[in-house]
């Protein structure tokens, strides 16, 4: 079994799709057919490409703060194409990818980074929680959904991700550490991007890897190459797998990079070398599998050009309907505070109405 | 009918309800096999099983947090943190998030999960098991507190709680837990939340308390014999009745909050503010009230100096009745 296998005490690093897109591990090569695999690949490219112009409206002033994912696009699509859309996703705040991955749609994740709740008012069909600013949270969000999908006798699984900077906070231990007592059917994605805005990795915590944080709470914890789809997905296709036998939470450590800032208000020149990211931008996820399609006949340049036109068209449109609806009404910022609205909300709203009425005159 | 005291009606209420709803789970520590260190929770892990009445490691925003996740997931979780002064640690889980969810997520996903916790003095109790903390979840958007002072208020509050579709916090006075014992209906029945109760209809004076307060202050009529005082137990501190309490002091033209926590940005503030927006021109004397000093609460030795008694609140409505309108 593959988390016995790889021991994050001996530094092994689970890799299937190598840097130079070739199959290193081919145990591990999934059975996808020739149009999966191109979905995959349209899937990550949209991603980036939805990344990039996020920042640009954000230039613009047409779009607020964004917390970029470029580089991360394979450690969060992996893992979600393991899972069935009835299993759960508690994202932390830069899981974009992952929630695209599991089903939602691009209009409503931008229409929260423009600054609308009704952003994070997921469509009935999606089961992810919306995205989860405060660090470390979301473990315990995670931990109680799992243990409640459980108790309800459904054999569906929930996945979390967190940062590299996240596992130093103390919800990190009390959620991993409770999940593991209850067996909850839980899957832990740390994202390791290196950073957490400018704290390099080594210097949150003394561990030699993430994963073996694992140890601790008596459950598997592996290290994947984050740049790796193959592998990311094989991880957690045998997390899931476990999970849904009862045999409780999983840990995986994505090796990973975050190309970008860690927000549009953030500048990581102050802090790392561009020879260091330089070094991951070989690394590129979307780079190795377009090789890894390109070898296996079914990718060129041509296909790239027209691909990247469409996704640009797609993304367009999604942001103009964004712009469109993009208007708070008064009402809303008070009525879903309770299930019903106190008598001193509705006081405060009225008194909101006639200052905006009076205003408009 | 049985007669029961607080705790009884708090642990009747809890196995009723894990009887008659398959979604609600009772967690915390120390509450399955021990029975919670007052043993509110006692043998009802015996009875409902492990799975929905259990231990868990000391972790309280773990306990908050998870508790989140599982109404998420489609339970009403009643998570316990064993005295409010170890709620910080799960604060942060309460304020950035049960307390958002509904509104956050624009009303997809909403959490009806009870937080229950021990609070309040006049036990001689160690460092941090005397607070009260009521401000602390009162200021918050999105949060309930409700405070029972008697067995039955105790047991309609508590259901009304579990059945709430928004989080609630159920701050127990466990120094009145075995205080005293009264009639509660073996059958199921709810008081609604955000509503007072009139204890006793007075026409001189409006007096406001809630849990050991409400007590208190009746003890306080009793040695005062004829103040014609109207006492109100608040029952929900957030939100509060506010027609209620104007409503009284309409007919009063006096008021007196009466509560343990500090002074300096109470609830008596809150309240007294309102008074003063609503009725400002009913009261004929200054609003007042009695709580305790802006202090750390003392020790066993000290704390009978910061704890509100009989005899203070006695005093105090005596001079407010005394004041010429």
């Amino acid at each position: 079994m593959l988390f016995k296998k790889y021991d994050p005490l001996k530094k092994k690093v689970f890799r299937v799709l190598g840097q130079e897109g070739k199959i290193v591990n081919k145990d591990y090569e999934p059975a996808w057919s020739d149009e999966e695999l191109l979905a995959i690949y349209r899937q990550m490219a949209l991603g980036r490409i939805a990344d990039i112009k996020a920042i640009q409206f954000q230039r613009q002033g047409r779009m607020l703060t964004f917390v970029p994912n470029q580089g991360q696009e394979a450690a969060q699509i992996g893992p979600m194409l393991a899972l069935k859309k009835t299993d759960w996703l508690v994202p932390g705040f830069r899981e974009f990818n992952a929630l695209l991955a599991h089903g939602l749609d691009l209009e409503t994740a931008y229409l929260y980074w423009y600054g609308n709740e009704m952003g994070s008012k997921y469509p009935e069909n999606v089961r992810a929680l919306p995205v989860n600013i405060i660090i470390g949270t979301q473990i315990n969000h995670a931990v109680g959904l799992a243990y409640a999908r459980r108790l309800k006798n459904t054999d569906e699984v929930v996945i979390t991700f967190i940062g590299d900077g996240g596992t130093s906070h103390g919800e990190f231990h009390e959620g991993m550490n409770f999940g593991a007592v209850l067996d909850a059917p839980l899957i832990a994605v740390i994202q390791n991007n290196q950073w957490a805005i400018s704290t390099p990795r080594a210097k949150a915590t003394k561990s030699e890897t993430l994963a073996q944080k694992a140890i601790a709470y008596g459950i598997p914890g592996i290290q994947v190459d984050g740049n790796d789809l193959f592998a990311m997905h094989a991880a957690t296709k045998e997390a899931a797998e476990r999970a849904r036998r009862g045999e409780g939470p999983t840990l995986i450590e994505a090796l990973t990079y975050r190309l970008g800032a860690h927000t549009t208000s953030d500048n990581p020149d102050l802090y790392r070398s561009e020879e260091e990211t330089a070094e991951w931008l070989e690394r590129d996820p979307l780079k190795r599998f377009r090789i890894y399609l390109t070898e296996k006949g079914l990718w060129d340049d041509d296909r790239e050009e027209k691909l990247q036109a469409e996704l640009n068209d797609q993304v367009l449109e999604a942001f103009k309907k964004v712009e469109a609806r993009g208007a708070v009404a008064p009402e809303d910022i008070f009525r879903y505070t309770y299930e019903k609205m106190t008598p001193e909300l509705e006081k405060q709203l009225r008194s909101l109405r006639e200052y905006l009425a009076r205003e408009a005159q | 009918m049985a007669l029961m005291n607080l705790l009884e009606a708090i642990n009747h209420t809890l196995d009723q309800q894990l009887t008659l709803n398959d979604d609600v789970v009772l967690f915390g520590e120390d509450v399955g096999l021990a029975g919670g260190v007052f043993r509110t929770t006692a043998d009802l892990q015996k009875k409902h099983g492990e799975k929905r009445v259990f231990d868990t490691p000391i972790s309280e925003a773990a306990i908050i947090g998870s508790a989140i996740g599982m109404a998420v997931g489609g339970l009403r979780p009643v998570a316990e943190i064993q005295f409010s002064g170890f709620l910080f640690p799960g604060y942060n889980e309460l304020v950035t998030h049960a307390a958002r969810m509904r509104n956050r997520s624009r009303g997809r996903w909403f959490l009806p999960m009870v937080v229950r916790m021990p609070y309040g003095g006049g036990v001689r109790a160690l460092e941090h098991h005397s607070e009260s903390l009521e401000t602390l979840i009162a200021h918050i958007p999105g949060l309930k507190l409700v405070i029972p002072s008697t067995p039955y208020d105790a047991k309609g509050l508590l259901t009304a709680a579990i059945k709430d579709n928004d989080p609630v916090v159920f701050m127990e006075p466990k120094r009145i837990y075995r205080a005293f014992r009264q009639e509660v209906p073996e059958e199921e029945y709810e008081i609604p939340l955000g509503k007072a109760r009139i204890v006793r209809p007075g026409s001189r004076i409006t007096v406001v308390a809630w849990g050991a307060m409400v007590r208190e202050t009746e003890n306080a009529l009793k040695l005062l014999g004829d103040a014609d005082a109207e006492l109100i137990d608040l029952r929900t501190i957030a939100p509060f009745d506010k027609e209620t309490i104007i409503d009284s002091v309409k007919k009063t033209g006096r008021i007196l909050i009466v509560h343990e926590a500090v002074k300096s940005f109470g609830p008596a503030a809150e309240i007294i503010a309102s008074v003063n927006e609503e009725v400002f021109y009913h009261l004929e004397v200054p609003p007042a009230r009695l709580t305790g000093f802006d202090i750390t609460v003392p020790l066993a030795r000290g704390e009978h100096y910061h704890m509100v008694d009989p005899k203070r609140i006695a005093r105090e409505i005596k001079r407010m009745l005394s004041l010429k309108a």
